[in-house]
């Protein structure tokens, strides 16, 4: 197994669950971390180093907001220091110019700005909060400086329709990158499924627009979609495949294979508080649980594809399927797609009116 | 969009060279190449200064045995994917 296992790639850190946003489809576990739980800096510096000799490049800083924690500017000091490219994946609150030329200064790499929306009413809709305008104001902050800069927007059934504004505001930034994320129905997002799931007419519409883009903002912007998991004939390799490229670490320490990791029964997190990331990675249960192809049953075990989406997502197999092992059910030879069909049949009417029946994202103590 | 070949290519802001495990990687938003070869001598005269042209000449030179045409059609097509990649800004 060792001799076969890749390095990680990337290290997603969650240096926190607090966030001053209440997003409907945020991607952080039902059950928060304490504010209490929190890893401190010094234990973050051990994480990186030991990150950066295990082959990794990147680090994502996300969240919660990243920017909530008060050591944010010594935070990006020590990944740099252990020679990490250092992303930083926020909402854009709480910030000032100030704040935002510290964050250069010690070494950020690149800006992600994450978009709810292209408007404030259906921003604060999905976000709980008035953000939208303190966005733009960044990207105004953002012009005149040197970093790298990505808008995402995260799509859904209330937004896909904006696209032609999400791309000016795209065009009138000083952006290099822009990714339109799909919520990923799992944790907050799987609660609030039926009101965020888009409609077929509104994502062939989608698909129009943005290739369009792509061809005309060639050289300028890079734009980067996927097909929503719901409405594609195949999974996706979710996390590059379980254990191969993406190490998480949550608030507290924990290290996970995948953001949703938590929500598969029995499975066993450990700690980096308590052991070395090379023996988490190379050899902790919840790594091994799913990866390479032992654990697969048909149809995966015998397809074709099965080294090209290792199977597509546990955690979306767990939700729709009931079992952590079984196929992706969003693949067309799964046995459980009648279930994904049967969700999507019944939400094929566009929406007009806000929703008020969704389920907010709460903050942990 | 052909490549103006008196232009000068730079890294684009949050493009860097970094190192992990003696290779040499170029490390850019979400993403990471490996550069070996030719293409770490075309990227590290990616600075401003060198115009396209003066890249390919260099290149030439260093590569006397391959084809000079193949060199300059292989050096334009890596700088152009760098480009529709954004990890590089070409002055003029």
């Amino acid at each position: 197994m060792t001799n076969s296992l890749h390095s990680p790639l990337a290290l997603v850190c969650e240096l926190t669950h607090r966030c001053p946003l209440h997003c409907v489809y945020c991607s952080n576990p039902r059950e928060l971390a304490a504010r209490a739980t929190e890893l401190s800096i010094e234990s973050w510096a051990s994480v990186f180093k030991q990150a950066a000799e295990l082959g990794v490049l990147q680090a994502d800083f996300t969240g919660g907001e990243p920017l909530a924690r008060t050591d944010i500017v010594e935070l990006i000091r020590a990944a740099r220091a252990a020679g990490l490219y250092v992303n930083l994946i926020t909402s854009g609150l709480p910030l000032d110019e100030a704040k935002l030329d510290s964050l250069l200064a010690a070494g950020l790499d690149h800006f992600q700005l994450s978009f709810q929306s292209a408007t404030e009413s259906i921003a604060e809709e999905i976000s709980g909060t008035k953000t939208h305008a303190q966005k733009l104001r960044v990207l105004e902050w953002l012009k005149p400086r040197r970093v790298a800069v990505t808008l995402n927007f995260v799509l859904h059934r209330r937004n896909l329709h904006q696209i032609g504004e999400m791309l000016a505001i795209a065009e009138s930034s000083s952006a290099t990158r822009v990714e339109f994320a799909n919520v990923q129905y799992c944790g907050w997002g799987f609660a609030n499924r039926e009101h965020l799931l888009p409609t077929r007419a509104q994502l062939d519409q989608f698909l129009i627009d943005v290739k369009a883009a792509e061809e005309r903002f060639r050289g300028k912007i890079r734009v980067e979609y996927v097909v929503p998991d719901y409405y594609a004939k195949y999974p996706k390799p979710c996390m590059g495949g379980w254990g191969r490229k993406v190490m998480l670490i949550s608030p507290n320490g924990d290290a996970l294979p995948c953001h949703a990791a938590a929500v598969i029964p029995g499975l066993h997190f450990e700690n980096v508080r308590e052991k070395s990331m090379r023996e988490i990675w190379e050899s902790g249960e919840a790594f091994q649980k799913f990866r390479g192809e032992a654990w697969m049953q048909e149809p995966c075990k015998s397809c074709d594809r099965r080294a090209q989406d290792f199977g597509g997502c546990r955690c979306q197999a767990l939700l729709i399927a009931g079992d952590a092992s079984a196929t992706d059910p969003v693949c067309s030879l799964s046995p459980n797609r009648a279930k994904v069909d049967a969700v999507l049949a019944g939400i094929q009417e566009p929406q007009t009116t806000p929703s008020a029946e969704f389920l907010y994202r709460t903050n942990p103590s | 969009m052909a490549i103006d070949p008196n232009s000068k290519p730079q890294l684009a802001p949050g493009v860097r060279l970094g190192e992990n495990n003696n290779q040499r990687v170029l490390l850019m938003p979400e993403r990471a190449l490996r550069l070996i070869g030719p293409s770490l001598e075309i990227v590290q005269r990616c600075d401003g200064k060198h115009t396209v042209a003066q890249i390919v000449a260099d290149l030439q030179k260093i590569y006397s045995k391959a084809e000079p045409h193949k060199v300059e059609t292989d050096i334009l097509g890596y700088l152009q994917l760098l480009r529709d990649e954004r990890a590089l800004d070409f002055t003029a």
